[in-house]
């Protein structure tokens, strides 16, 4: 390991357990990256019939929350945050 | 009545045939009757961690299919009373066997054995539903890295879906000297992400290596670091209650005195 390494990186320990949860994220909710790129398409074009969005602030993702249900630890959820421009009147 | 645990881990090469073995024999010397049962069919390693390699005639399948009594299929353990095998097939595959006869088989070595521990092949097919079909229990065996970790919380799910709850974590292969300077993820980073038990965190001990090669397993060895921590494993598993050992202590009698 070099000596500018511990300034600018997180050990590789951590690194692991990072990348770990994200990929356990999509395991555990039977979603790849490729099933989460369609949902976020048929999300836009639904929304886009009442609304226009702002397509580069748009942040869609699967996360992790705590289950109500005792000893399940936490279950995935669909998480979505899109700006809204402006809202189409005629619809 | 006894109990039946199954030894698995989803991934391959993380440890579950020597501990397996370890755990297997550790019970036999705390006085359980123990029976090992090798459902990797095709691919059976659990008779040379064992050195009972030359012992075999009758096998797993042999039983399924009636070629033997079951007694006839029990290795017994070279000077072990309290330990016996049943092997593998070698020349068969997976689906020789299924998870119907493994109940039926399980529940007739129950009632013979304080323990059935089960060994289970790598992957999630045929031969994972037959390890996991009569079990009471599970082990997941892990080792710290994201790949291992990863298909142990595959099978920790896949595990659940099956109804068999009471599972806990063996952490394997951990190097407290990487992980101290931050290159391996500890068993609590492990515990912590995939929300089990820990039943035992076995470090990186090249006495697995000499053991395995001998064919004689290393719990009988206390002096040994992963010995010793097999050891412990078998009497939770029994019900004991044992501290965590100090992963640090291999530093030796002067460093501990002189606190360095």
């Amino acid at each position: 390991m070099k000596w500018s390494d511990l300034f600018q990186r997180k050990s590789s320990g951590d690194v692991a357990k990072d990348r770990l949860k994200m990929v356990l994220v999509s395991d555990r909710a039977s979603c790849s990256p490729e099933v989460m790129e369609r949902i976020k398409s048929d999300i836009l074009e639904v929304l886009s019939k009442y609304a226009e969005v702002d397509k580069d602030q748009l942040d869609i993702h699967i996360t992790q929350v705590d289950s109500d249900e005792k000893g399940r630890g936490t279950v995935p959820a669909l998480y979505a945050n899109i700006p809204i421009r402006n809202m189409h009147h005629n619809a | 009545m006894g109990e039946v645990i199954v030894i698995t881990s989803g991934k391959g090469g993380v440890g579950k045939t020597t501990t397996t073995a370890n755990v297997g024999t550790g019970l036999s010397l705390l006085n359980k009757k123990v029976v090992l049962v090798d459902t990797d069919i095709g691919l059976r390693n659990l008779d040379v961690v064992l050195g009972l390699e030359n012992r075999i005639v009758y096998n797993l399948v042999d039983i399924v299919e009636g070629n033997c009594k079951l007694q006839q299929a029990m290795i017994k353990n070279k000077d072990n009373e309290n330990l016996y095998l049943i092997a593998a097939a070698q020349q068969k595959d997976k689906n020789s066997v299924n998870e119907d006869q493994m109940r039926k088989l399980t529940q007739e070595l129950k009632e013979q054995f304080d323990y059935v521990l089960i060994d289970c092949p790598a992957g999630i097919e045929q031969g994972f539903k037959n390890a996991i079909a009569g079990a009471d229990r599970a082990i997941v065996v892990t080792t710290p890295e994201v790949s291992a970790v990863r298909d142990a919380d595959r099978i920790i799910g896949l595990l659940e879906a099956n109804e068999l709850r009471d599972v806990q974590l063996i952490v394997n292969r951990l190097r407290p000297d990487m992980v101290k300077r931050g290159d391996m993820m500890s068993a609590d980073d492990v515990v912590d992400v995939l929300a089990v038990g820990l039943l035992g965190i076995v470090p990186d001990d090249e006495e697995v290596v000499v053991a395995t090669n001998r064919g004689e397993p290393l719990v009988v060895n206390a002096k040994s670091m992963a010995g010793h921590a097999y050891q412990n494993v078998c009497r939770r598993i029994c019900g004991e209650q044992v501290p965590f050992m100090d992963l640090d202590s291999k530093k030796g009698l002067f460093s501990k005195l002189f606190g360095k």
